[in-house]
């Protein structure tokens, strides 16, 4: 017998689905005001910032916009906007 | 040569436990259990147990850490007590939705306020719609028997539920009575070490655990637990026929029928006193009066076959309940006739006991006498009714 008796998943990318489509708040890196500190890239608990070379970029489909990133950013350079 | 020691009902769930070879033990002290844990932490200290002692801070921490160990494959066990027990709650939940098979003796104790030590089973009964399975022992021999069986109970892979064993406070678990202990190889036959299942953690193969389960799926879950369930009836029976192999000792399986054959009144309860119901039982025979005791050892999963073969075609049953719903009646009162509510069986219920108050042959007579004397006037309406209860301002 082997039945699926609890849920299980292994850890990958995009095991629940696409979760940035739970988002109600997107945020909006200011290239101009980002000096790159990767306080943003630390403190997102759903690793959907990601580090390139020498900038940062924001992965869409998993960011739920809890805002956690704009929060703590020293410059205020991420921003909050409303989901259309 | 296998030994009979005098122990009490708490020494005899630590010498069970340490026949099973736990791998890991967390606990947190409340009386009337702490003898339970203190002896097993001395079993560890001595050497004498190879198995990883953690020293919580709180029993749904103990809780918690034994879902962790259970989890990566490790037998495990925690024991407990009234607030401790309600403490623990949330997590005894986690440990059944779980699936883990984990082992956990509790001895019952009134719930505050007022603050009481002693015995009563609303702090087990509080945890009956958990997905644990749910046992209740009348004697320290039945406590050591059953701690054995809970971990094959549990383990069996048509299962995997956790297991807890009831024995009452002091009158079990402070109470040294003699006990017929089990060589460790014996044990080691009987209970070979866990199995492992793919779904347990691994650092080599990781899997996440405790995931969402959206509308689509979360149901199915629960089915799983209440057809686990319905499984256990049937392990917890086989399970007993091979230990009264390695033991000659069984008790009757989901229930423990006394005398009840060609019983007039059959008296429904579970735990210590329902010794004093037998001995209520053979005097009142011999007066004559057919009178049996169906002693509940399972709650969870609910002994229903039973309840109704072995009530069926009687005068009345007698439901002692030491334990109250506030609001509704006594918790077995109320499961016995959920049972029995189509079959035109009188049902009496007796709230008794509470907080550790004596309740001894001599009362369980009385209530029989008065169920007698009822039926004798034509008056056969069930009901509820608190047995011995002073006259309050």
């Amino acid at each position: 017998m082997r039945e699926r008796i609890v849920p299980i998943s292994t850890p990958a990318e995009g095991v629940m689905g696409k979760t940035g489509f739970w988002r109600t708040f997107k945020p909006i890196i200011d290239r101009e005001k980002c000096i790159k500190c990767l306080l943003c890239w630390l403190y997102c608990p759903e690793g959907a910032i990601l580090r390139t070379d020498d900038d940062i970029t924001i992965d869409y489909d998993y960011c739920k916009g809890c805002g956690i990133c704009a929060n703590e950013c020293p410059r205020k350079a991420i921003k909050m906007v409303l989901e259309r | 040569m296998e030994r009979v020691a005098v122990l009490s009902g708490n020494h005899a769930v630590a010498y069970a436990v340490k026949l099973c070879r736990p791998h890991v033990i967390a606990a947190y002290p409340i009386t009337p259990q702490t003898q339970i844990v203190e002896k097993l932490a001395e079993f560890v200290e001595r050497g004498e147990l190879k198995a990883k002692y953690i020293r919580v801070e709180s029993e749904h921490s103990a809780m918690a850490a034994l879902i962790g160990a259970s989890a990566t494959g490790a037998r495990v066990f925690t024991a407990t007590s009234s607030q401790g027990l309600l403490y623990m709650h949330e997590a005894i939940w986690s440990a059944a939705g779980a699936r883990l098979p984990i082992v956990m003796a509790v001895v019952t104790r009134a719930i505050f306020p007022p603050w009481s030590i002693w015995t009563d089973h609303s702090d087990l009964l509080a945890q009956r719609d958990t997905g644990w399975i749910i046992a209740m022992a009348e004697s320290n021999q039945e406590v050591f028997d059953m701690t054995i069986q809970a971990y094959r109970i549990a383990e069996d892979e048509r299962v995997l539920l956790p297991v807890m064993i009831g024995l009452d406070a002091f009158s079990l678990s402070h109470t040294a009575a003699p006990v017929s202990l089990l060589d460790q190889d014996k044990v080691d036959k009987f209970l070979p070490p866990r199995r492992a299942f793919s779904f347990l953690l691994d650092v080599e193969n990781p899997i996440t655990m405790g995931n969402v389960a959206f509308p689509d799926h979360y149901m199915e879950f629960r089915y799983l637990i209440q057809r686990a369930m319905e499984r256990a009836k049937q392990v917890i029976r086989e399970v007993e026929e091979e230990f009264y192999e390695i033991s000659s000792r069984k008790y009757g399986g989901l229930v423990e029928e006394y005398r009840c054959n060609d019983a007039d009144i059959i008296l429904i309860l579970m735990g210590a006193w329902s010794g004093d119901a037998k001995v209520c039982a053979d005097k009142l025979r011999e007066e004559g009066l057919r009178v049996g005791v169906l002693r509940i050892r399972f709650i969870r999963p609910l002994p229903i076959e039973e309840i109704k073969r072995v009530s069926l075609g009687r005068k009345a049953v007698i439901v002692v309940d030491r334990d109250i719903s506030f609001g509704g009646a006594g918790i077995l009162f109320t499961e016995v006739s959920s049972i029995l509510q189509q079959n035109n069986v009188t049902v009496r219920g007796f709230i008794a006991g509470l907080g550790g108050r004596d309740v001894t042959a001599k009362d369980f007579t009385q209530m029989v006498r008065q169920v007698y004397a009822d039926l004798e006037v034509g008056e056969k309406r069930s009901r509820v009714e608190w047995y011995g209860v002073k006259e309050v301002i």
